[in-house]
């Protein structure tokens, strides 16, 4: 979709209502520029990857021996489901919301969001919702500590008092991310640019229009179990207490219900940066746009006929057990189609190795060992064996981190310049990737070995026979940890203007899309003409 | 601008949907429960009473085991536990069977028993024309009582299954509303 851009007058050349930002924490607090949100976003979710990275350490260290090393067992509990639900809610969604913000008006050639206040609105619903749930930690009874699937009763009959502070925390981080997703979805249908049809949007905007959807199908369905958890707590009924003709296995009905999709909204906006990302170091256009376009839609779809596959040992019938796991294969079908476009995309470019093609590359490269892993997973036969192990850690924590976290970083590099204006050191990039390379497959590639051999997620302790390979995740929990400092040093350097000055429009000579066009930094507002695409 | 108006068309379109997901999810749950009691899954279908077709007749060429097993839920402190342990039956025969409970809380107490049976491929052939764990129970301090189940084996049960379990978990359920008067038909109080 290399579209030959008319843009008439480069803004800023002449402008007679341009203004620049507010001064100070009021500019933070008030603003309604798509840009300064998308900033927001984006440091929220730096600084919630720092915290949920220290409990990942604390969960490390304390699985360096056998015994006791750090932490009792309890607070252990309360350590994974804080890491889990902060990583998942409040690192990965809002940096991708974060990328969102910043660019779907940019590559669609739109001045702002369609709903600048609401987009104010569901960016400072966050820091209350974390505040809340990271004060739990502080509180005199257990912060929350049953993982971050909550299945009940754990979190219901036998929920911390501190389960209530987290029910609320889980309804507004659902109402930001309801009000986040509208807003994105009625900005790409009615803010397009004339001529940027739907089947010449780039990739990125196509996958946040069906992450859009997902979301807003399923974020209510999370409120709504949350609110029933809430109601068996408080309220004496009994949705999911059988002792009241309840269900149990229905809260995990429910729950899957919203968590398949949830872990496709995960990954699709970062499938949305690799095909930004590759084409431009490639030199080349994107292969097979339009089965790459297909491919999304598809597995967005698929993505709500498959949550049984996370309950195949509760007791599931037969026939459920075989529909859901053809279902659940089937999902590689379009997730193979994009791996192969990307790799038909690189066949015979001319590369070049800068950092964001490195993570693209990681992530093109180790996605798939998650991938495959998860068809393995998919099996119900195997599934047996693999349930509840660490298996299951090292298949979601590829996916997620070689997956969701480096299209995460390959963005940041990819498009930090042109934000700021500033390149950043290539040096400390590349080191960034290689720590966190060599760190993350010496964290969780043991772990598939370990869970094949029978050590349970969860458990603050283990057999003796585990204690080496968990000594090696942990050092590698380590290395992976120092890597991020070196993004946060480098993020913070091009954020206070340091560092190479950026003057091409065109930061990248291989880049394609309409935010190329605009000056570099990028102004403060832009396409206040919509330009015209042909 | 035009796009103003269709914004708030759109806003409100996608608004409505997502109060529909949030209706849609509790609509999950009579749909669970359908499902459920329509497959004869998850023990759903053990809950409520089963009606013996007319003609039904007895396969005396197969016979099934039927394991009974009962555990209590949390710290219950009840004695409960299956006057058999197991029997043999023939597909379409009607058997009665008890379950012995004594109340050892030290006082009176609501309990409402949890069917479930395994392999969940057989829940749906195993029927029950009456049992204790329709209704709720009531217990005085102390009272014993053996507590009835009729049942059948549906006889187009599968070939291959040779074996069933049917297990209870009894609750502690005073903490919920009472659904019914005290019912005692079919027990035996001791």
């Amino acid at each position: 979709m290399s579209e030959a851009i008319h843009h008439a007058h480069h803004s800023g050349a002449h402008d007679d209502h341009h203004h620049g930002p507010e001064k100070g924490f009021k500019r933070w607090l008030f603003t309604t520029n798509h840009k300064d949100i998308g900033t927001l976003y984006l440091v929220f979710s730096l600084i919630m990857l720092f915290v949920a990275g220290f409990m990942a350490l604390l969960i490390r260290i304390e699985l360096f021996e056998p015994g006791k090393v750090l932490l009792s067992p309890e607070t252990f509990n309360q350590m994974t489901t804080m890491h889990g639900l902060i990583m998942v809610f409040g690192v990965i969604m809002p940096a991708l919301a974060g990328f969102a913000n910043w660019l779907i008006p940019m590559m669609i050639g739109a001045p702002d969001m369609a709903l600048p206040r609401l987009n104010n609105w569901s960016f400072w619903l966050l820091p209350f919702a974390f505040s809340m749930l990271l004060s739990t930690l502080f509180m005199s009874g257990p912060s929350p500590d049953f993982g971050w699937t909550f299945y009940a009763p754990l979190s219901t009959t036998y929920g911390p008092q501190s389960t209530d502070f987290f029910i609320f925390s889980i309804h507004m981080m659902g109402a930001s991310s309801i009000l986040a997703s509208l807003n994105i979805v009625v900005t790409i249908f009615n803010m397009r640019a004339p001529g940027m049809h739907f089947m010449k949007m780039p990739l990125f905007v196509w996958a946040w229009l069906s992450t859009g959807f997902l979301l807003l199908a399923v974020m209510p369905v999370l409120a709504g179990c949350v609110t029933m958890m809430l109601m068996d707590r408080h309220f004496h009924t009994s949705f999911f207490n059988a002792a009241g003709g309840g269900d149990p296995v229905l809260f995990q009905h429910v729950f899957w219900f919203f968590g398949h999709p949830e872990v496709y909204i995960l990954i699709l906006p970062g499938f949305g940066i690799i095909s930004e990302v590759i084409p431009a170091f490639s030199r080349k256009k994107l292969f097979g746009y339009a089965a790459m376009v297909y491919a999304t839609a598809g597995i967005a779809i698929v993505g709500f006929v498959v949550w049984m596959h996370h309950m195949f040992t509760t007791g599931a019938p037969y026939f459920a057990q075989l529909y859901f796991m053809y279902a659940t294969m089937l999902v590689a079908v379009p997730t193979g189609i994009k791996v192969f476009n990307w790799l038909a995309t690189i066949f015979k470019g001319s590369i070049t190795f800068e950092t964001p093609m490195l993570f693209a590359l990681g992530f093109l490269v180790m996605f798939t060992i998650g991938g495959l892993s998860g068809v393995m997973l998919s099996l119900v036969p195997a599934d047996y064996q693999y349930r509840g192990s660490y298996f299951v850690v090292a298949h979601f924590h590829y996916v997620l981190v070689t997956g969701s976290l480096f299209t995460i970083f390959a963005g940041v590099y990819y498009w930090l310049p042109k934000w700021t204006g500033r390149m950043y050191s290539e040096t400390l990039g590349q080191f960034h990737f290689w720590l966190s390379v060599i760190g993350m497959n010496l964290t969780f590639f043991p772990m598939h070995f370990l869970g094949l051999a029978g050590m349970p997620r969860r458990i603050p302790d283990y057999a003796i026979q585990f204690t080496d390979f968990n000594q090696i995740a942990t050092i590698g929990a380590f290395i992976f940890a120092i890597g991020q400092l070196f993004f946060l040093y480098v993020v913070i350097q091009a954020c206070r203007h340091k560092g190479k000055r950026v003057v091409e429009d065109k930061v990248w000579e291989g880049a394609h899309g309409l935010e190329w066009t605009l000056p570099t930094p990028v102004p403060y507002h832009t396409f206040e003409t919509a330009p015209v695409v042909h | 601008m035009t796009t103003k108006k269709s914004h708030k068309r759109l806003t409100l379109i996608l608004g409505c949907g997502v109060l529909f997901m949030f209706g849609f999810c509790y609509m999950l749950i009579p749909l669970y429960e359908l499902v459920c009691k329509k497959e004869g899954i998850n023990g759903k279908g053990a809950s409520s009473a089963a009606v013996i077709q007319s003609g039904m007749t007895v396969d005396h060429s197969r016979v099934i085991k039927v394991d009974f097993s009962t555990s209590l839920h949390a710290n219950l402190k009840f004695k409960f536990i299956p006057l058999e342990r197991h029997i043999t039956i023939h597909p379409g025969e009607t058997k009665l069977i008890y379950f012995y409970a004594e109340n050892q809380t030290g006082h009176e107490i609501t309990a409402q028993a949890v069917p479930s049976i395994t392999p969940s491929d057989a829940a749906k052939y195993l029927k029950k024309t009456q049992c204790f764990c329709f209704t709720q129970q009531y217990f005085f301090k102390k009272e014993k009582a053996d507590m009835p189940v009729y049942f059948f084996i549906d006889p187009s049960v599968p070939k291959e299954i040779k074996e069933i379990t049917l297990s209870y978990t009894l609750f502690d359920a005073s903490a919920f509303p009472k659904k019914q008067a005290r019912v005692t038909q079919g027990r035996i109080d001791l």
